[in-house]
């Protein structure tokens, strides 16, 4: 069990690495000059030229990646070429708002989308459980920010009812976490319910219900508690996505949150931020998928004597 | 087992009797299985559609669809524009049609590329085992450490928006999940008795894996191929929706959404139409993707 917990936390470390690497190296296939944009757009040639010298850029990429690196180590993100700000700063102040965001699309969606799941699997070939998957199969297949804008337009145009975007009362939250969540939902309904059916075929079922208990009892106390893990597994792996999809949706709903900063600092070329957000972005990717990872092996002890 | 039969010659008569032998019963019961999906019909009939139009999209459109009229901006959907104009009195509904070709070319072209790429590798690493299989694996850990999405927004940024990008970046997220399916169906199939057959008659590597080992993992790559094609239309109509994708002035999906945007206030059509194709199309995909496996599963009776 240590063993297995000390190699999966290790492996992270080289993956990170080698991540950290491919971004740094990818944003510096960008064509243009950093040293140029770094001085700014009235800087003399000796000037361009002392910057060059002053962030080490003259050298070879490989140690200009080293002292990157240890900069990142000392908690130092580089400064924004658009703002002049420091990186690690503006992405803190950019933080909150995408948590925030993150977690109501978290909290209904794995609910809503275990009920639905559930319900389907126990209603199975009924009309509720059709019902319950076209919803899911729709929820997988519809673009969200399609859906945001729909919504945009029933809700805030139309009636008024919510606010069209930004973050100005916490309503603001209501249509983007709805959003960024029903893909979630979709598919936590798709899993729990195949996950359930798959245990409802099993033998201790056929005992329980032999032993006449009630079917609703069943269902909970011995299928579902089985599908538990792997739906804790799935609900989890889902939460790396909600980043990515964060990107898509404070763009429509116009919040200011590191998604929203990430598109912007793209179409400024602001490479430091970019650099710093993909980084941010896929640590916090591969930080979740271990955390799953661990939990699952918490969870399931046949994992943990596989390795 | 093509040496094992007694009866080896080198000429059709012994090809035509195998596939009679082995290949007609899961065809036939494929298609059993397949066609009680109603859904998965409906969809693969709208997919069919869809691709007809791509094709004939210029004959059909009832309005050349980069015609602007000005007189007549913004109109609702009517009987002479059935998804009413655009901002430049476009017709919409040609756009739509117009549009079934960049979305179709970017999601086929896209997946194709990653499914190849991916199942080569996956190939080669589930049969090679070793340094070959690490390799490959461990690149698709990396590839995999980047939400998908996020790949695709990387990779545009790096190399720059347009179409022809937007494909690449949706293939190369695409390939991890094809190369680990590979991989996995390969390991499967590798111990199966007559791949053993063969390789003791003296096969070699390169056909083992083409002829004997290729064939059993189709199954799985076809709905993997099926569902990540919804997987592209939406990644492309992302992209396009965030600016790194097809210019505003071109016939796509996800630029006329994006473009559209701008006037939800006054012409929620654009947004409706152009977001609703998406979503069907998507979800046809799925459908289908769904029944394929289903039909595919030996499992499912």
């Amino acid at each position: 069990m240590g063993r297995y917990f000390i190699k999966r936390v290790l492996g992270t470390i080289p993956l990170m690495l080698v991540v950290s690497f491919i971004i740094f190296m990818f944003i510096h296939m960008i064509p243009g000059d950093p040293a140029r944009l770094m001085a700014g757009k009235d800087a003399t040639p000796q000037e361009i030229q002392a910057t060059r010298v002053a962030w080490g850029l003259d050298k070879p990429l490989i140690f200009q990646y080293g002292s990157y690196m240890d900069r990142l180590f000392h908690g130092n993100l580089g400064t924004s070429t658009e703002t002049g700000q420091s990186v690690a700063s503006m992405l803190t102040s950019r933080f909150q708002p995408t948590l925030t965001l993150s977690a109501v699309a978290l909290l209904w969606s794995l609910f809503v989308g275990v009920l639905i799941g559930v319900y389907s699997a126990v209603k199975r070939s009924r009309w509720q459980d059709y019902l319950g998957m076209l919803i899911a199969i729709s929820g997988i297949s519809v673009p969200t920010f399609w859906l945001g804008l729909v919504l945009i337009q029933l809700f805030s145009v139309q009636l008024g009812w919510l606010p069209t975007g930004g973050l100005s009362s916490i309503w603001g939250y209501i249509l983007p976490g709805f959003c960024l969540g029903t893909p979630i939902m979709a598919i936590m309904a798709r899993f729990s319910r195949s996950s359930l059916l798959e245990n409802m075929k099993e033998d201790y079922i056929r005992t329980a219900r032999s032993k006449g208990l009630k079917e609703s009892l069943v269902v909970l106390r011995h299928a579902f508690r089985n599908s538990l893990i792997e739906v804790v597994t799935v609900g989890g792996l889902q939460v790396g996505g909600l980043l990515a999809g964060s990107v898509i949706i404070e763009q429509v709903f116009t919040i200011p949150g590191l998604g929203r900063q990430l598109v912007e600092a793209i179409s400024f070329r602001d490479y430091s931020v970019i650099m710093a957000e993909l980084l941010l972005f896929s640590f916090e990717f591969v930080m979740i998928n271990l955390i799953v990872d661990l939990l699952y092996g918490v969870l399931n002890p046949k994992i943990r004597y596989n390795h | 087992m093509l040496s094992v039969s007694p009866a080896k010659r080198k000429g059709e008569p012994v090809k035509k009797e195998k596939a009679s032998a082995v290949r007609q019963n899961p065809t036939k019961l494929f298609l059993k299985k397949f066609m009680r999906r109603k859904m998965a019909i409906f969809s693969a009939c709208f997919i069919l559609l869809l691709i007809l139009v791509a094709f004939l999209a210029p004959f059909v459109e009832p309005f050349n669809p980069s015609l602007p009229d000005y007189n007549n901006m913004f109109a609702p959907p009517s009987f002479q524009h059935l998804c009413g104009t655009d901002e430049y009195g476009r017709d919409v509904f040609s756009r739509l049609l117009a549009g079934s070709r960049s979305s179709l070319w970017v999601s086929l072209s896209s997946v194709t590329l990653g499914a190849t790429v991916g199942a080569i590798l996956g190939l080669l690493a589930g049969y090679y085992g070793g340094w070959i299989d690490r390799l490959v694996m461990r690149t698709c850990d990396v590839l995999f450490a980047f939400p998908d999405l996020l790949l695709a927004i990387a990779i545009v940024a790096v190399i720059g928006p347009g179409l022809s990008n937007v494909v690449i970046a949706v293939a190369v997220f695409s390939v991890p999940s094809f190369a680990r399916i590979m991989r996995s169906s390969t390991l499967s199939v590798k111990e199966a008795l007559f791949v053993e057959v063969s390789r003791s008659l003296g096969c070699s590597n390169a056909s083992l894996m083409w002829k004997h080992i290729f064939p059993g993992t189709v199954a799985s790559i076809i709905v993997n191929f099926t569902m990540r094609i919804g997987t592209a239309i939406l990644a492309a109509a992302s992209l396009s929706f965030l600016g790194f994708g097809a210019k505003t002035t071109e016939s796509d999906w996800g630029a006329m959404l994006s473009t559209g945007r701008n006037y939800l206030g006054t012409a929620p059509h654009i947004v409706y139409f152009s977001g609703g194709i998406i979503f069907l199309t998507v979800l046809a995909f799925n459908l289908f993707g769904d029944g394929l496996r289903d039909a595919l599963d030996p499992k499912i009776q």
